[in-house]
């Protein structure tokens, strides 16, 4: 027999759960899809405006590794002004290829063979892999319902062990909406302090907190030591497709990413770090503008699922809400399968994002109104189709 | 966020938009958003419910021309008296002082360039305030307050993305 040549490390990661919805709605091309996690707003055109100028003017080499001076220069502005939190650009600002390569920078400048991270669950898709992949052991902790699906310090000292290295949250949180407030995020940053643990914050969705106000996790006292920050503008300024986001933190864990960084992705696309400098210089009435539109279709998708009878946690952030589908008596994936297939409706099974989201979906509303509505109307037609079957049955 | 600017930021894009709509977006009772909304027509901050028509896709539509003029200025009276007079003609569909080598901009529309032309040489060349005018007839509108003429651009996403 033939040996794999796939190493072991890689065959143990699991195939990503959302992949085959990815097929399956793709054989569906006219379906509407809540399935998205990204803006359906093109970039704004001064943006796309910076990118052509680049090339027209021959930005097209590599920049320094730590990325374009000006862009750390702004992006240490932007911090200043908006949390308080002052980052030297020299050597605390690392301009990445998307908050992804950043996290995948941090998990393998920190860990050794078998440390642990505690992850906060329901989260994004590539953190388990993205520590796996780094020869660390992710340990995951449920953020739940009843805590309004923001993860708590008690729940994390559970799981501490002598191998714990770090933390890692994402508030505005995918798939949740959920988010913390100061003092929720003071708690967790005593466990960190009495544990010597580092915090990997993923703020990726700050701009879109709509009740309330977005904390830094670096601004809490004594925590910019202790936290590496990651941002970026694919959420905020639509720009996923531009592959540009950056890390921040203390000089010593900043360089050794930059170690990484220099000699496996060398630095992020010039173009895209020229288009981010006129994002944070020039960007603030258009994603103003974005962030008031994604607020209405909050309101609308998380009352209509409500009066659906889809219960439904009031999340503040992001463009996704969690509706429970435990009234139903399906699972997550039978109903998101039945959902796509007889109404054609995508969503994405709140498992995908971990244990703790079984029983519930991530419906984003990254999608236009009239969308939302259809969707919200085909969602009401399958409830009552299935109340229908269900009763059925039981006869 | 400020619930008046909020409703002025959805109708502005969408005058047909019913009142629960709008209260469902915001998070507010109908009776708030009815309440807000009088409060903006009565106050004259909204002014009028308008469509944006492409009338080069309607044939026999209209022309439009812009129409630039130097005014001299009558010592008792401001810019206001013939700004005012020249509002009055149904053809002028706005009117606006402006800085530069001409003091007023119009925008004159009629069913053809002989019509806009006539007219402007009849009505508002003759005005005693008015010193010169210099006539622009509209080829082609791409975009009219703020709305594309043409297909929107979608973004090129993928179904499903985590
Ligand atoms: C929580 C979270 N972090 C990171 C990313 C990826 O960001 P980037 O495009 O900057 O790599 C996403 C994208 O969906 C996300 O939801």
């Amino acid at each position: 027999m033939k040996r794999t040549r796939i190493s072991d490390l890689v065959q143990s990661v699991p195939p990503s759960g959302i992949r085959r919805f990815f097929d399956l709605a793709n054989q569906l091309p006219d379906a509407i899809s809540l399935g998205v996690g990204e803006p359906d707003f093109v970039t704004p055109w001064h943006i796309r405006e910076a990118c052509i100028h680049a090339l027209e003017t021959g930005y097209t080499s590599y920049t320094t590794n730590q990325g374009l001076p000006e862009l750390r220069g702004e992006i240490s502005n932007a911090f200043h002004r908006d949390y308080s939190v002052d980052y030297d650009l020299n050597d605390e600002i690392l301009v990445t290829t998307g908050v992804s390569e950043g996290i995948d920078l941090v998990v393998r400048s920190i860990l050794n063979r078998g440390d642990e991270v505690i992850i906060a669950e329901p989260c994004y898709v590539s953190y388990k892999p993205t520590v796996v992949f780094a020869g660390g052991s992710p340990v995951t902790v449920a953020a739940k319902l009843e805590d309004d699906f923001r993860v708590t310090a008690d729940h994390i000292l559970e799981k501490i062990t002598d191998k714990t290295r770090a933390i890692m949250i994402n508030y505005p949180n995918n798939p949740t909406g959920a988010t913390m407030t100061r003092k929720d995020l003071e708690e967790i940053a005593d466990v960190a302090i009495n544990h010597d643990l580092l915090i990997i914050s993923d703020e990726i969705y700050d701009k879109l907190t709509y009740d309330g106000k977005h904390t830094c996790f670096a601004s809490l006292n004594g925590m910019k030591e202790n936290t590496i920050v990651f941002n970026g503008f694919s959420k905020s300024h639509a720009m996923t497709g531009l592959r540009v986001g950056y890390a921040l933190g203390n000089s010593e864990i900043i360089s050794a990413m930059t170690k990484i960084h220099q000699y496996t992705m060398l630095c992020a696309p010039i173009t895209s770090q020229m288009a981010a400098i006129d994002a944070l210089r020039n960007g603030d009435v258009e994603m103003g503008k974005m962030m008031r539109e994604y607020d209405r279709r909050r309101h609308l998708i998380i009352n209509g699922l409500n009066n659906i009878g889809l219960n439904c946690f009031w999340g503040k952030g992001a463009f996704y809400v969690f509706p429970s589908i435990a009234s139903t008596g399906l699972t997550s994936k039978e109903f998101a399968e039945r959902l796509l297939l007889e109404k054609g409706v995508a969503v994405v099974p709140g498992d995908v994002f971990g244990d703790s989201g079984a029983g519930f979906l991530r419906c984003s509303y990254a999608t236009s109104r009239d969308d939302i509505k259809e969707a919200l109307q085909r969602m009401e037609e399958f409830l009552a189709q299935i109340k229908h079957t269900v009763q059925y049955n039981v006869v | 966020m400020d619930l008046a600017l909020n409703v002025l930021e959805i109708i502005e894009n969408d005058p047909k938009i019913g009142i629960s709509e709008i209260a469902s977006l915001t998070g507010s009772l109908d009776e708030e958003i009815q309440d807000c909304i009088n409060k903006l027509e009565m106050s004259g901050i909204i002014r009028k419910y308008k469509t944006v028509i492409d009338w080069d896709k309607v044939s026999g539509g209209f022309i439009y021309a812009i129409i630039e003029i130097k005014i001299s200025l009558e010592r008792e009276t401001g810019y206001r008296v013939i700004a005012d007079r020249i509002s009055k003609f149904q053809e002028v569909r706005s009117v606006r002082l402006i800085s530069g080598d001409h003091d007023v901009s119009l925008t004159v529309r009629g069913k053809s360039m002989k019509e806009v032309a006539f007219f402007v040489a009849e009505k508002i060349a003759t005005l005693p305030q008015v010193r010169s005018t210099a006539t622009h007839f509209v080829l082609k509108t791409y975009k009219e307050d703020g709305v594309l003429l043409r297909e929107p651009e979608h973004a090129h996403r993928l179904s499903i993305v985590p």
